[in-house]
């Protein structure tokens, strides 16, 4: 049995700024992740992100996982890293498994602190099973981190952030996307990024969704009807591409089961992308020493998953007796950095949704 | 029209568009930031106090344009590329635009490439005479195309290599 004082589990944005919160809070941590390369979702993401130079507004994703892991290495004597490591259980007794290097482990810290992001949500239509059908998280992963075009031409099925944002690297992978498509009347994403894959020349069809999707044995054709204002597909609207690629990207959900299973209170939050825990200002769940941050604590974008993780992290560090020397400064700047983010139009359902979780600090 | 289909209105577009007074006495930027999000490296990003500071963080930009020199530091630090700038002092029946321009392959200087509207539709051919793709850019290339003074409201996107121009 490893005896460390704060386990995080998963290594995207929210995880990796935890683990320098709290490593550079005096804490001994121990850092895993599920996957091979430390950085989650920032390793694919070749795009400039937003916000403020706090969060690396105007740098990429791909270049904010460096920058990130380079600030972790700073305390490499208080960090152990396990990549290819799964969090498999967490038990009563405070005990966690992890399946690692064929190695069956187990770890009881004196904390630890959820960051397991999310996945995506599936679409139900005909033949939706189809061999060319992918989520845009696997679309993302084949272009930019193995470098190999998902296909020729694309149909993207969502015009969120993320479906606009995998249109236009799909064009740069210079791979045609014949439409975006959404159900929704308007356009989810940010309208700077609509516009960009627009003036390439691909059209956004709102109000339209997947009739079906044909082919043998693999996709060959999609097609769309519209919806009308109660949801209802109109016959006769039906819209058919020649495409080899259906990437569906309609919003992602928290990965909750380790929560689930320590026994965290946990409430359906449809703002917050389904399932997410109860948890208090300092993100303790109702289970004491158990904290959460990023997209496991509610969906949201990259920048406050980082900023969630800096202060979860401060905090978790804190609980267990390691209180840094600037505690009350980086706390106080991390809240103010959060509501920045979440104080505009596009913040409303992210604040909607975290005040329906909210509870008393234990 | 906008949210529906990411293409912006005329009458939005004038209300970013600097004066032809200002734009014929030389380069300035074009901010086509329409939608409050929270995000601000445009403001930071000028050393010419041009911008306005954003207080709040989700403000829109919006830009002094007697302080704005048309530098273009803006255009690749735009994480929407929602920057460009424009140069009417170029010619009487030119226009400069430099615009932001992700895809390989870039163009050459003295290449003739679409024009393509906001929509990505053609509407004239031009001249590149300019590109940039220095380190302070970060992978965002800087390209100078000459347009036809008509389409200063319509032009926004390059081709290269496109049908019309048979490159």
């Amino acid at each position: 049995m490893k005896n460390v004082d704060l386990v995080v589990i998963g290594g995207g944005p929210a995880g990796l700024c935890a683990s320098i919160s709290a490593a550079s809070s005096g804490a001994r941590i121990l850092l895993v992740d599920r996957n091979k390369k430390l950085g989650g979702q920032l390793i694919k993401q070749t795009h400039m992100f937003f916000g403020s130079e706090k969060q690396y507004a105007s740098r990429r994703g791909i270049d904010i996982a460096e920058i990130l892991i380079q600030d972790l290495m700073k305390y490499k004597d208080n960090i152990d890293i396990m990549t290819n490591a799964t969090a498999l259980g967490i038990y009563e007794d405070g005990v966690i498994t992890i399946d690692y290097d064929q190695k069956y482990i187990k770890v009881k810290p004196k904390a630890m602190l959820i960051a397991t992001g999310a996945s995506e949500k599936v679409l139900a239509f005909p033949n939706n099973d189809l061999p060319g059908i992918y989520g845009a998280g696997a679309v993302q992963t084949l272009m930019n981190v193995y470098g190999i075009k998902p296909g020729k031409r694309v149909l993207m099925v969502g015009a969120g952030n993320i479906g606009l944002i995998v249109s236009y690297q799909l064009l740069q992978a210079g791979v045609e996307v014949v439409a975006v498509i959404d159900a929704a009347p308007k356009i989810g994403g940010y309208l700077v990024h609509a516009s960009k894959i627009r003036r390439m020349g691909v059209p956004i069809l709102t109000g339209y969704t997947v009739k079906e999707a044909i082919g043998y044995p693999c996709l060959e054709e999609a097609v769309i009807w519209k919806l009308d204002d109660k949801w209802n597909p109109i016959e006769g609207t039906e819209l058919k591409f020649n495409v080899d690629v259906m990437c569906i990207s309609v919003g992602l959900t928290p990965l909750t089961e380790l929560l689930l299973q320590a026994g965290c209170q946990m409430k359906y939050v449809a703002e917050l992308g389904g399932l997410v825990p109860v948890r208090d200002e300092n993100y303790q769940t109702s289970k004491k020493n158990i904290f959460v941050a990023g997209d496991v604590s509610g969906v949201e974008e990259a920048s406050s998953a980082m900023v969630e993780g800096y202060l979860a992290g401060l905090c978790a560090a804190k609980s267990i007796g390691y209180k840094h020397q600037f505690f009350d400064e980086l706390k106080q700047d991390y809240i103010n950095q959060l509501n920045d983010l979440r104080s505009g139009i596009t913040g409303e359902k992210i604040r909607i949704g975290i005040s329906k979780i909210l509870k008393e600090v234990i | 029209m906008l949210e529906y289909t990411g293409v912006p209105t005329r009458e939005l577009i004038d209300k970013v568009f600097p004066s032809i007074e200002r734009i014929n006495k030389g380069p300035v930027a074009v901010i086509e930031c329409f939608q409050s999000i929270p995000c601000n490296p445009c403001s930071t990003a000028c050393n010419r106090n041009a911008m306005n500071k954003m207080d709040d963080i989700n403000d829109l930009p919006s830009l002094d344009v007697e302080k704005c020199n048309g530098c273009g530091i803006c255009i690749s630090r735009c994480p929407g590329l929602a920057i460009m700038v424009v140069d009417g002092s170029y010619s009487d029946e030119e226009v400069v635009f430099r615009i932001p321009y992700e895809f390989l392959p870039l163009p050459n200087v003295g290449d003739i490439v679409e024009g393509l509207n906001r929509s990505g539709e053609y509407i004239t051919d031009c001249k590149v005479i300019k590109v940039q793709n220095s380190k302070l850019f970060d992978r965002t290339p800087i390209i100078d195309v000459v347009v036809k003074r008509e389409y200063l409201f319509d032009f926004r996107n390059i081709r290269v290599g496109g049908k019309n121009n048979g490159q």
